[in-house]
């Protein structure tokens, strides 16, 4: 298996946001991740879908190393991750990221949850990290709940917290772990709703999601992943209406038919 | 359903049996619920009666308070007179008496200091953490012990009592608590030799007994050292002390790294913190947080401990209550001077463990 045969995009240039090119990851023994060649433009939204233990959270996990690829290249804003130390973290900081079980910090108030990345990362000043902590809350439409502990928010308010979070380190690129599987439905909207915003003023952004409908309204491309590779990736509309191999047929009646 | 639906009117509750209500209902409850229940009362009964009216009468009603020698305790009690008469000598050791006033300065700095930090809205605690942290230790050891500022020089052979005690205790807490951090996460880390370094030396020095660690720092220390090159005993003590100690808290807060999610991990290092940021930050504060009732109970067997040091030729609280004791004006007093270090001793661990409560209350963050 060669890496440059199979890319889809090899000239590195900076046209991408993220590229991954011929990239392997195994757990011990188990190949989670085969040959992925993903290249992701400026401004792109990306939905990943597929069954579960598929590798969708192993692949949005590679781009700003929370897991290691042994194999392959992923470059992101024109850095290479390698084991570089510096470099990752020069790629954290452009990279936000929201998880599932939102992974606010208990033990701060929603504000020092804001301001923490900023001032000890970024180092910005107090104030200022509190002005664009207050901005950033105020988008997600929950100022009032800035000296609150994350404890004391619904489920819903902890992850558009946790969005406003992110955006607060002024990233390029925003990853979703499927943030919304963990909410009781009533909340899912809220946060939708945030995520949309976001997209509409231009954020680049991967979002592994179950959500069909905000697939349909916002994805530039959505990619199908199942047992580790890419099966199939299309804008929406020939996603859903015109599926083209038999696991993502497979796929979409099972998710679209409760 | 019909029309004919009869109705009810609602009684007026009864009040409940007064056997279920109030003292006698209590009493029935919880104390004589059944024969054996009724039994055990009335034995557990019986031995407080038998039992708390003499030592209430030893200790108080048929005690001598006044005097000041042993011709005084006549009166068959408790002989308070031995702890006034030896009081100083019990808080102090032999520092000389001219020279206690430093110690009395030296806790009063601490205490003011840290009474500050009690107060929510006192603006300056992080100024007066650090004096406390990184200042205080270097006044208070040329205050205690002298050869500057034209202070006269007291040598720690003449340091004793409650006044030992509790710099053996607190320095080694505090300066213990750093090392058990450091090897807590040496021992969690990545890296193998770090990693086999730490378990190394928790593993040592939590096997060996206390006792031993004493000799060994008194006894054993001296011959491996070049002649000529002398250590303080004490210092050498307190070293092996905190050794001792940061093995026993390395491992307590070890538990607490364990118990932090993984998800806290990842969120700090999505964030781009480094490791040692999102280590101090993020994961020490919580990790600390949840073992605050370990390392109370680690400090707290510390301060018992640290009567053990008696072993080793240092006069400590205990130590002191026991020369006391043999010394032969005041033969015959040793329950007194007993009773009195065992007071002492829960008064200071009851308050620690009160406080290290109020603490996890005032850190509870709701969740
Ligand atoms: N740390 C790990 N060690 C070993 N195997 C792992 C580890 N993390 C994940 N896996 C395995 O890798 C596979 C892919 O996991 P991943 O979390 O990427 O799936 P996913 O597509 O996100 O699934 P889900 O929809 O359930 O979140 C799964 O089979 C999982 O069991
Ligand atoms: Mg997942």
């Amino acid at each position: 298996m060669s890496d440059a045969q199979t890319a889809t995009s090899t000239d590195g240039n900076g046209g991408s946001a993220i590229q991954m090119i011929g990239v392997h990851k195994w757990y011990g023994q188990f190949h989670v991740l085969k040959d992925i060649n993903l290249a992701v433009d400026r401004k792109e939204k990306i939905v990943v879908c597929g069954p579960s233990g598929s590798g969708k959270s192993t692949l949005i996990r590679c781009i700003n190393r929370l897991e290691e690829h042994q194999r392959g290249q992923i470059i992101v804003e024109d850095i290479e991750l390698t084991n570089d130390l510096k470099k990752i973290d020069e790629i954290r900081r452009e990279v936000g990221m929201v998880f599932q079980h939102f992974n606010l910090f208990p033990h701060l108030s929603v504000l020092d949850n804001l301001t923490l990345a900023p001032i000890w990362v970024r180092k910005m000043p107090k104030d200022e990290a509190e002005d664009v902590a207050m901005k950033f809350l105020t988008r997600v439409k929950i100022p009032e709940q800035a000296t609150k502990f994350p404890g004391q928010l619904s489920g819903g308010q902890q992850q558009r917290v946790a969005i406003a979070r992110s955006l607060c380190m002024n990233p390029k690129i925003m990853l979703f772990d499927e943030p919304t599987s963990a909410l009781d439905p009533e909340m899912i909207k809220e946060v939708l709703d945030v995520m949309v915003d976001l997209a509409e003023e231009g954020m680049t952004m991967i979002v592994v999601t179950h959500e069909m409908g905000f697939a349909n309204r916002v994805a530039d491309r959505v990619i199908f992943m199942d047992g580790g590779e890419v099966i199939e990736q299309a804008d929406p509309e020939t996603f859903f209406n015109n599926p083209q191999s038999e696991r993502t047929k497979l796929f979409l009646s099972q998710i679209l038919s409760h | 359903m019909t029309d004919a639906t009869p109705t009810f009117e609602r009684s007026p509750d009864l009040p409940p049996p007064a056997s279920t209500v109030g003292v006698v209902g209590w009493l029935r409850q919880n104390l004589f619920s059944t024969w054996y229940n009724t039994l055990l009362t009335i034995l557990a009964l019986w031995i407080v009666w038998e039992a708390v009216p003499p030592v209430i009468s030893w200790a108080f009603l048929t005690a001598d308070w006044a005097g000041t020698s042993r011709d005084d305790c006549t009166s068959g009690g408790a002989c308070w007179v031995f702890i006034k008469e030896w009081f100083g000598q019990f808080i102090y050791g032999r520092y000389p008496i001219e020279e206690r006033w430093r110690i009395n300065f030296g806790s009063i700095i601490l205490i003011v200091c840290a009474a500050t930090l009690f107060f929510p809205r006192f603006p300056y605690k992080l100024w007066v953490s650090l004096f406390l942290i990184f200042v205080y230790p270097i006044v208070a050891f040329f205050l205690f012990s002298g050869d500057a500022f034209g202070l006269e020089w007291v040598e720690t052979p003449l340091w004793g009592g409650l006044f030992l005690t509790l710099v053996i205790a607190i320095v080694g807490c505090v300066f213990a608590l750093p090392i058990g951090i450091v090897l807590a996460l040496g021992r969690r880390s990545d890296m193998p030799a770090v990693r086999a370094v730490c378990v190394a030396f928790i593993e040592l020095w939590r096997g060996v007994p206390l006792i031993t660690v004493l000799f060994m720092a008194s006894v054993m220390f001296p011959l491996f050292v070049p002649e000529g090159l002398t250590f303080d005993k004490l210092l050498r003590a307190l070293i092996g002390i905190m050794l001792f100690q940061a093995a026993y808290l390395a491992e307590v807060i070890r538990g607490g790294l364990q118990a932090i999610p993984r998800g806290q991990y990842e969120g700090a290092q999505a964030l781009g913190l480094s490791y040692w940021k999102m280590m101090i930050l993020i994961i020490l504060p919580q990790a600390l947080k949840l073992v605050i009732p370990g390392i109370v109970n680690s400090f707290i067997a510390l301060l018992k401990d640290t009567t053990l040091v008696l072993i080793i030729g240092l006069f400590d609280f205990l130590g002191m209550i026991q020369a006391a004791g043999t010394n032969p004006d005041w033969l015959g007093f040793a329950v007194e001077g007993y009773v009195f270090a065992a007071f002492v001793f829960w008064v200071l661990c009851f308050g620690i463990s009160r406080y290290s409560l109020h603490l996890e209350r005032k850190l509870h963050t709701g969740h």
